[in-house]
């Protein structure tokens, strides 16, 4: 594994993601979204709407808000791994590529990182975001400052990028087996349910999101990704990608 | 040369200065004498149940341009993809560029001396053409200045210098095969596969790529060359192999012409009567005669020593002649011969 024939794959898909504005988008718009919304929203309930919450119910509530950061690591990648899978497919420029001294493994992790990469570095600056202006609104109610605290550095660097590097692994196994780039990204796009479903099960209070079991969950997580790469390497072979892919 | 390579000796670099001395290049002397580029033996390949190569065993020598023909399913880009170690072989060996397919140990390095025009150009449409061969001569090791230098050189062959910086989603169909041609000998490799450069193409795209062709053979680039047009092959390759899952016949056009077809000789009559066809069938025997019209085709072995012969019976039988020629059979009939009497496996 040479690491620079992994980046020079990297920059490529990057520099080609760079123009497709439906990715830009979702890259740049989500964690803006989340990190300036919640903060307006709780705001407003503190502050204008008159309502009076209990500083011990304001907690989980932020909480609650900062798992979107999962969710959003969920969502990011899907579009962007999809398309650099499922897009080479369709200009069929796969052939070539792997007629370059670059092996399999290489493309697959610079092809996993170009998907990775942004992904992570949206999520950590939203958050970044999100957490200062969070801090602003909330530390004359709750008479300290929330962030930074240990849930939040869970889900930002252990949570968030295992959770993307399942959402893109996933997407690369459903992007070998269909042939245009929007049933990719609608399949994987399914990719997000099982951390939906964790934050319903966190907010009902069955799997409480404390900083133990953020640390469970990303500790099992790690498992199942580690099993979706060998899947990926496995998909990932030249004789499979021109023989057997549609 | 780079350090690593298992290639047998080098050429000129793309664009570079031409051999002064052109017929010491198409002697077959000197093409017998060249180092083999790619020798295969009993390569098969089969999906399945179905065998889409069966055990072609073929030898590509240095400086050559060698066409695999053969109709649609023949098996030519599985021939291909086996040779570039894109696809495994089921059986079979073979060395392409000194460098054994199927060992993971030479792969790298013979990716690294082919250069490969696949059936799809595959190009990054949203990319212009420069980034398209950036990214490949990248892959392929080359430092910044050497890519630079190869790819305006390149582009400036192909007429395409002015338009590098356009995204190549907007070129015509064979500027863009002239982009992917370009792709493919941006690193400079000693061996080049091109699978059906003009197919697809407009009549005077498809010139300009078989003129680039010939310029390539002009360097003495070894070139393997799939096509299903005859035409190409015959104006272009030294030498042709006919497939159609089995490789049925290997050699040069005039080879396979003479081999397959005896030449027949063209007689034309100012006019034509029964009793002269009659006594044309008479001293012309056994020969096979042919008429069509006040055009007479005699079937022979000889053309050399046989056309006297035919001219002085024409003349004793009292018929005048205006022409008189040998016709050779185009490689189309010899071709279409193969192919229509050799069934896969017969
Ligand atoms: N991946 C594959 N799976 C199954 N059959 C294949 C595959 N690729 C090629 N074939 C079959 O192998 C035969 C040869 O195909 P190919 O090499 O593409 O022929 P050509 O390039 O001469 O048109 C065809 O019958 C084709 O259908
Ligand atoms: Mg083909």
């Amino acid at each position: 594994m040479r690491l620079s024939q992994v980046w020079i794959v990297a920059s490529h898909d990057l520099g080609l993601l760079r123009r497709r504005r439906s990715i830009t988008a979702g890259l740049v718009g989500f964690p803006i979204a989340v990190a300036v919304g919640f903060p307006l929203l709780v705001d407003y309930l503190l502050h204008r709407s008159g309502a009076a919450i209990p500083s011990s119910l304001l907690g989980g509530l932020i909480d609650s808000f900062s798992f979107f950061f999962v969710i959003g690591a969920a969502t990011i990648p899907v579009g962007i791994a999809s398309y650099s899978i499922v897009g080479e497919k369709v200009e069929k420029s796969l052939e070539p590529l792997l007629a370059t001294p670059t092996t399999d493994g290489e493309i697959l992790l610079g092809k996993t990182l170009a998907a990775l990469l942004p992904t992570i570095l949206a999520v950590w600056a939203g958050a970044t975001l999100f957490m200062i202006l969070m801090d602003r609104v909330t530390s004359k109610t709750l008479g300290y400052l929330y962030f930074p605290n240990w849930e939040m550095a869970v889900i930002l660097l252990a949570l968030a990028p295992l959770v993307a590097l399942f959402a893109v692994e996933a997407s690369i196994l459903i992007s070998s087996r269909v042939s245009d780039v929007r049933s990719a990204q609608q399949l994987s796009a399914l990719v997000f349910f099982p951390f939906v479903l964790l934050y319903v099960l966190g907010e009902i209070g069955v799997v409480p999101l404390d900083t133990t079991n953020l640390l469970y969950i990303s500790g099992a997580l790690a498992l199942v990704v580690l099993g979706l790469f060998a899947l990926s390497r496995e998909t990932f072979q030249r004789d499979n990608i021109l023989t057997r892919w549609q | 040369m780079r350090p690593g390579k298992c290639v047998v000796r080098s050429r000129p670099p793309v664009g570079g200065p031409r051999p002064q001395a052109l017929e010491v290049l198409f002697d077959p002397a000197v093409l017998r004498a060249g180092p083999q580029m790619i020798d295969a033996e009993g390569l098969t390949k089969t999906f399945g149940d179905l065998t889409a190569v069966d055990r072609v065993s073929l030898r590509v020598r240095e400086g050559e341009v060698f066409g695999l023909l053969g109709p649609n399913g023949a098996g030519k880009t599985t021939t291909v993809r086996m040779l570039t170690s894109l696809i495994s072989k089921s059986s079979g060996s073979a060395t392409v560029a000194g460098c054994e397919v199927g060992n993971a140990r030479d792969e790298l390095r013979l990716r690294r001396q082919i250069g490969i025009l696949p059936e799809n150009v595959g190009l990054y449409e949203a990319a212009s053409a420069y980034q398209n061969l950036e990214y490949f001569g990248r892959l392929q090791g080359l430092d910044a200045a050497t890519l630079r230098g190869n790819i305006e050189r390149l582009l400036r062959m192909m007429e395409l210098w002015e338009k590098r910086d356009l995204p190549v989603g907007s070129y015509s169909k064979g500027m863009k095969q002239k982009v992917a041609i370009a792709r493919a000998l941006v690193h400079d490799p000693v061996l080049l596969f091109l699978d059906e450069p003009t197919a697809n193409l407009d009549p005077e795209a498809a010139k300009t790529v078989r003129d680039f062709i010939l310029e390539l053979k002009r360097e003495r680039r070894t070139i393997f060359l799939n096509t299903h047009h005859l035409d190409e092959a015959e104006r272009i390759c030294d030498r042709v192999g006919i497939l159609r899952t089995r490789l049925l016949r290997v050699g040069s056009p005039e080879q396979l012409r003479a081999e397959l077809w005896g030449n027949r000789t063209l007689v034309r009559f100012a006019s034509v009567s029964e009793p002269l066809q009659a006594a044309l069938r008479d001293r012309l025997a056994p020969r096979h005669l042919e008429w069509q019209g006040r055009t007479l085709l005699v079937e022979v072995r000889d053309a050399e020593r046989e056309n006297p012969e035919i001219a002085e019976a024409v003349l004793a039988a009292g018929g005048k002649l205006t022409e008189l020629s040998a016709l050779a059979p185009s490689l189309e009939d010899v071709y279409l011969k193969l192919i229509h009497e050799k069934e896969p496996g017969a």
